[in-house]
């Protein structure tokens, strides 16, 4: 009943991707993946695709499926990496931002964001301890548990407000991210927000995540 | 196997989203509809007594029966429902212990939406590959089901599953739906992500991809590639028919063992790189606080976890004997390799019987056949899976991860069973 000698292997996925088997980014996990790479793979089996797969012609593809232009990728591609990519130009500042959450934020998250009735967002912990795990009681804040500025402009874009999700202009976002980071004691009140201030910002929580370690077997992580 | 009422009080506790805390009421109205539609022609079992049947009892032999339907429905005699908290960004926990085998119903599927349920037009829907790959793509729906089909059985469970119970102050009276309820299984059908990477030909220095939710929260999780080329694919049906919209309709990206928000429901977009985008759901939830001022990142695989889902609160015994002790057992790792029952505390253990089938990343059905003595007793299940991993206490994971840890609450339940049949929520000592 071993699942690896369930289901067959797919060779030319191993032969082609072996690297990235092995590559992932630091906090990769193993446990997706085959417990021991000199084991076949859990893998699905397609029709034919034990000696000849199937889609011959086409370059091996099914060509199934219409080719996405640019403009059809930017309407969707709106996501934020941790190193900027994906900010908009422009931005905005502390000042304005306060107006636009004192608007349309602070019913849900309170006047200087501590006060709910929804997540907390503001507050720091003294001297940026990071005893989430020790004390239940703590608020994982803007400010004492999110690793990168950028998931706030990239979830505050695509999310909120709530009631009227995705509909704040990018200037409007970059000063909600800019009053939550005042808020939190990370900028001035007389700072500018723009794609720089967000990239750059050191969060205070940002090397306290770790891999997962959990890999099966006897001992208990 | 059931054997009483079916009135569920709800946990009192949250377990990482916001919890039920209100009684579910069954409705009798569909019991009275279905009795009324045949009221016209009672009759009733007659003169002959016996059979312990109540004389006012319709007897069915006499009266013709009801015509095919096209779509067919629950016995009006049967009203399982799941528990529900309220919001748009909430959740609904499957009754496990009115299931039988390992199969959850779709319309008693659990659900735990970010933004609550979308509708989506199935002619309108696409789904977007790009970024690190030879050819962006858009695919329709019936694009995606031109590609060899695959179909496989799976659980999937919230990460935020069985918090309430996993509480040194956890409450007594909470049933199995209230506690785990956030744990569903089903056959699942699509086209495999392996086969739609390699059709818009994925780069081979890809290591994340980006999956993103059609719903109001845009939902997006980045997933190593290597899922990808393991076991991940397009879902578009669930147990035979379509998926649920509150499920994904019309197609959602599914991850076998992973924790149940990666598997994103609507999915509109895959974007393929280089890097883990760091997504709200990846690091401010779903990461896990650990001892030591750490949190752990991308902790997706679901460890093996097991829940007796008879005899349980609020099941009451009403004779010592013969007591088929019955639950599943599941692990994000591969299939689970024993299941041991305790019915005194943990002090002894004894293997159940599992149940064909047995099948990797889904649940297993075990059974148990205790001899109960009518003295109180103390009922725990223990799973192991094909790693040698032994499902812990609680005080074993709070030991190594602190007590404020969050997700992945998979210690042991345990089920106190009092001298006067009644049960109640105990975990291990």
């Amino acid at each position: 009943m071993r699942s690896s000698s369930r289901y067959g292997l797919r060779a030319h996925h191993l032969a082609v991707f072996v690297s990235a088997l092995f590559s992932v980014w630091a906090c990769g996990v193993n446990e997706g993946g085959p417990e021991d790479p000199g084991e076949p793979t859990l893998s699905w089996t397609n029709p034919g695709s034990s000696a000849a797969p199937f889609p011959s012609g086409q370059g091996g593809r099914y060509g199934f499926g219409s080719p996405a232009s640019v403009t059809d990728i930017a309407v969707w591609d709106i996501d934020i990496s941790p190193n900027g990519a994906g900010l908009p130009s422009g931005g905005s500042t502390v000042t304005e931002g306060l107006k636009v959450y004192q608007k349309k934020c602070m019913a849900c998250h309170g006047p200087t964001g501590t006060e709910g009735p929804f997540d907390v967002l503001a507050g720091r912990v003294p001297g940026d301890e990071f005893q989430f795990a020790e004390d239940r009681s703590l608020r994982s804040t803007v400010g004492s548990y999110w690793p990168f500025a950028t998931t706030l402009f990239d979830y505050t874009r695509r999310a909120m407000p709530f009631d009227f999700p995705g509909s704040l202009s990018d200037e409007e976002v970059y000063g909600v991210v800019g009053a939550m980071l005042f808020l939190n004691d990370l900028l001035p009140e007389d700072a500018v927000v723009d794609s720089a201030t967000v990239a750059e910002i050191i969060m205070p929580a940002r090397d306290r995540f770790i891999p997962d370690d959990r890999t099966g077997g006897p001992i208990i992580r | 196997m059931r054997k009483d009422g079916k009135k569920i009080p709800d946990a009192s506790e949250g377990d990482g989203e916001a919890p039920p805390n209100e009684l579910r009421t069954v409705s009798r109205r569909a019991l009275i509809t279905g009795a009324a539609a045949t009221a016209g022609s009672v009759m009733t079992v007659g003169a002959a007594r016996g059979l312990g049947i109540e004389q006012s009892s319709l007897d069915p032999t006499r009266v013709p029966g009801e015509r095919p339907v096209e779509v067919g429905s629950r016995s009006p005699f049967e009203t399982p429902g799941k528990q529900l908290s309220g919001s748009a960004g909430g959740s609904s926990r499957t009754p496990h212990h009115e299931l039988h085998g390992i199969l959850t119903p779709a319309d008693l599927h659990f659900e735990r939406h970010h933004h609550g349920i979308p509708q989506i037009d199935p002619t309108q829907y696409r789904l977007l590959i790009h970024g690190m790959v030879d050819r962006p793509t858009l695919f329709t729906l019936d694009d995606l089901k031109r590609f060899p089909q695959v179909a496989r059985l799976h659980f999937i469970e919230c990460s935020g599953n069985g918090g309430a119970g996993s509480r040194t102050d956890a409450n007594p009276r909470m049933s199995p739906q209230a506690m785990d309820g956030l744990l569903s299984t089903s056959e699942w059908s699509g086209v495999a992500l392996a086969t739609l990477f390699e059709e818009v030909g994925a780069h081979s220095d890809a290591t994340w991809f980006l999956a993103e939710g059609s719903d109001a929260a845009v939902m997006s999780r980045s997933i190593p590639m290597e899922k990808a080329w393991d076991d991940a694919m397009i879902a578009y049906g669930q147990n035979g028919e379509a998926i649920r919209p509150e499920q994904g309709y019309p197609a959602r990206l599914f991850l076998p063992g992973w924790e149940g928000n990666t598997s994103v429901k609507w999915v509109r977009r895959l974007e393929l790189s280089d890097r883990p985008f760091m997504s709200r759901e990846e690091t401010s939830k779903y990461s896990d606080p650990i001892l030591g001022g750490k949190a752990r990142l991308f902790s997706f695989v679901m460890d093996a976890k097991s829940l007796i889902t008879y005899p349980v609160y609020p099941d009451r015994l009403t004779s010592s004997g013969f007591v088929e002790i019955s639950g599943y057992a599941w692990t994000g790792r591969g299939v689970i390799d024993r299941v041991e029952i305790s019915t005194d505390g943990g002090g002894t253990w004894a293997d159940a019987v599992l149940q064909e089938p047995v099948l990797p990343k889904c649940t297993t059905r075990f059974r148990y056949a205790w001899d109960w003595d009518g003295r109180p007793a103390h009922l725990m299940s223990r799973a192991i899976d094909e790693t040698g991993y032994i499902q812990p206490t609680l005080e074993q994971i709070t030991d190594v991860r602190g007590p404020g840890t969050r997700y992945h609450y998979n210690s042991i339940r345990g089920w106190r069973v009092n001298s006067n049949g009644s049960v109640e929520f105990q975990p291990p000592a």
